[in-house]
């Protein structure tokens, strides 16, 4: 740990003179001072500048449809007609499932490491599971076409149909792309970040009250659904919605597998289209400068969800858990 | 939570009382699900590694890393245009977000009062949850309407979805220099200035070092910002000028990925797995040292 050595005798009684601050100092104090307000202004700022300039974009789409494209279908760029509610929908949709999956199985996993895994295998698996999110998600989405949108055409679709097919969700014919592959790749991208939170929210629970339920006669169980739980549900709450917010941004790899169409289907299997994944999708071959900034139109409504996401889930998990490095 | 814990009687709980097997079979299949849903996190992790690394391998050869990508219609070929412009925009994201995040690490530790540094704490969370593909289109708004795209605007986009992270790692790191160092330094009449260059960026040198290598291997795969900016670029010939568009390896595997050709998936493959490879060593070293480092200061 580097500390200046300090001998005594070199303190010696200050004169007038050292009193007075050195050239130094009188440059390199305000300096430091002004540089990092300036930095610590700077993210405030940004953020901020973001907003404008997206919505100064979508602007002209703005003024000619007005709120009524967060409600109306149709997307046609041969009539300059655009709507948002088909990537509204996928998007919703497409991340719903994807966390109705990763919940569970993010608060399976944070009980596994937190009360069943041998001391020596939990920081591991841990790790292993964190790095899932360090996969680029464009490596995902090159998964997602090749090798898991095969998979679900020709096993796991034509499974679900058969056994489910009644349910509108189910119907339809399996692709290799569409709304389920999307949820799916969605899923393995939020996994990690729900993980990470519910495992610190439940290494928090006080160890009294976990030997005070097995005192009782708790089975292990008995006693995570007494105590570990309980206590841990603002946090997870907080986990999942910060999931979700990762989610309902994804660009790259839903556009890799969800088939971007452009019309709302009730089935998973159809190819849908997300708000992000259409921008994304759609910018280099926009035709006119209305269509640019309808897509940029979805976009400001991708930013205004996501931040309104953020926030909640920033203020349910602050100050319960350090920050995760995603 | 006393709901539960008085629905379970007495007598339930007595080892050998009506019930006590149905607890212990719903206990045991718990713990099953529990352990399952942890092997099956670890196995989709080495599912999609093993995919890309088997399917990458076969296409990963010399001149991959060392040739232009093959003109169209044409098979080999490399991606070393690809790896130079990564190179290039990463290099100039951390520059800009590594300075800015480390000031705003050291304002918000060591001058901010806390009903300052808790908001700018909050924007920087907030920052970090804005969909990459939203910092793309500023960027394109600000820097590339009405003018071309180029490595800067790419670069600069990479920078802002870098900051966060780094700016947050340098707080974490810079709160953990122990406040006894602060007050030595203070009471023997140093300048914070002098304390914060002498002593406290010195003793935290190797967290924040470890947040700007999380914060690289978190970039090095982005794909969002740089669509808007850094996409439309020749593949004849090396550019190094950041003016120029810069061609770079997640947009190249992105396209690829896009097109139907098989060939063009053994490049994309190729090229996945020399960015995964990138960035997991990244991460997991950055993660190693992290721990350490925390260790040792909080320690």
């Amino acid at each position: 740990m580097a500390t200046t050595p300090v001998s005594t005798t070199t303190v010696s009684r200050p004169g007038l003179r050292d009193i007075r601050p050195k050239l130094s100092d009188r440059i390199g104090e305000p300096a430091l001072k002004i540089l990092s307000t300036a930095a610590g202004v700077v993210s405030v700022v940004v953020l901020v500048w973001i907003a404008y300039t997206v919505f100064h974009q979508a602007s002209p789409a703005i003024s000619k449809f007005g709120l009524g494209f967060v409600t109306s279908k149709t997307w046609n760029p041969n009539t300059d007609t655009y709507g948002a509610l088909t990537f509204i929908y996928g998007t919703l949709v497409s991340s719903f499932i994807a966390l109705l999956i990763a919940t569970p199985t993010a608060i399976a996993i944070a009980v596994y490491l937190t009360e069943l895994a041998p001391r020596r295998v939990r920081r591991p698996v841990a790790t292993l599971v964190e790095l899932l999110a360090a996969i680029p998600s464009v490596i995902l989405g090159l998964w997602g076409i090749i090798i898991l949108g095969p998979f679900l055409e020709n096993h796991l679709e034509p499974f679900l149909h058969s056994f489910l097919g009644w349910l509108p969700l189910f119907s339809g014919t399996p692709s290799p792309y569409g709304m389920l592959n999307a949820a799916l790749i969605l899923t393995i991208m939020a996994l990690p970040i729900v993980t990470a939170i519910t495992r610190e929210v439940f290494e928090s629970t006080p160890r009294e009250l976990k030997e005070g339920a097995y005192a009782l006669g708790a089975t292990r169980w008995e006693m995570v659904r007494m105590t570990v739980l309980p206590l841990g549900r603002s946090g997870v709450v907080g986990a999942v919605i910060l999931g979700l917010g990762r989610a309902l941004g994804e660009a790259i790899a839903v556009t890799q597998v969800i088939g971007n169409a452009t019309q709302i289907k009730a089935s998973l299997f159809e190819p849908a289209g997300s708000l992000a994944a259409q921008v994304a999708s759609e910018y280099q071959g926009a035709v006119s400068a209305l269509n640019t900034a309808a897509l940029i139109y979805l976009a400001a409504i991708l930013l205004v969800i996501t931040v309104i996401v953020n926030v909640i889930a920033r203020l349910i998990v602050r100050g319960r858990t350090k920050v995760v490095g995603t | 939570m006393e709901a539960s814990a008085t629905a379970i009687t007495r007598e339930k709980l007595s080892g050998n009382g009506p019930g006590y097997r149905r607890r212990r079979l719903v206990n045991r299949m718990m713990e099953f699900l529990s352990t399952f849903a942890a092997v099956l996190a670890v196995a989709v992790l080495l599912l999609v590694i093993v995919s890309v690394f088997i399917k990458g391998v076969s296409a990963l050869n010399l001149d991959f890393f060392t040739k232009e990508p093959a003109p169209f219609g044409e098979t080999g070929g490399g991606i070393a245009n690809s790896i130079v412009g990564s190179a290039i925009l990463i290099a100039l994201a951390t520059l800009i977000s590594v300075p800015i995040g480390i000031l705003i690490g050291i304002y918000t530790v060591e001058f901010a009062p806390r009903r300052i540094a808790a908001p700018i704490q909050f924007c920087l969370d907030i920052l970090n949850g804005v969909p990459t593909i939203i910092t793309g289109i500023f960027i394109f708004g600000l820097l590339v309407v009405n003018h071309a795209q180029s490595g800067w605007a790419g670069a600069i986009a990479l920078g802002i979805v870098e900051l966060p992270i780094v700016a947050r790692s340098a707080q974490e790191v810079l709160a953990l220099v122990p406040r006894s160092l602060h007050e030595a330094a203070l009471a023997l009449g140093l300048r914070r200035w002098r304390l914060v260059t002498r002593i406290v960026l010195p003793t935290a040198a190797g967290g924040l070092i470890t947040g700007a290598v999380l914060g690289v291997a978190r970039v090095a795969g982005e794909t969002a910002p740089l669509l808007f900016t850094t996409s439309i670029f020749s593949n004849t010939g090396i550019t190094t000028s950041p003016s120029q568009p810069l061609p770079n390896i997640p947009v190249t595997i992105f396209t690829l990925s896009e097109s139907p050709s098989p060939s063009d998936h053994a490049q994309a493959w190729a090229a996945a797995l020399v960015l995964v490879a990138f960035v997991l060593i990244l991460s997991v070293s950055a993660r190693t040292f992290h721990e350490r480092s925390r260790r040792r200061l909080s320690g």
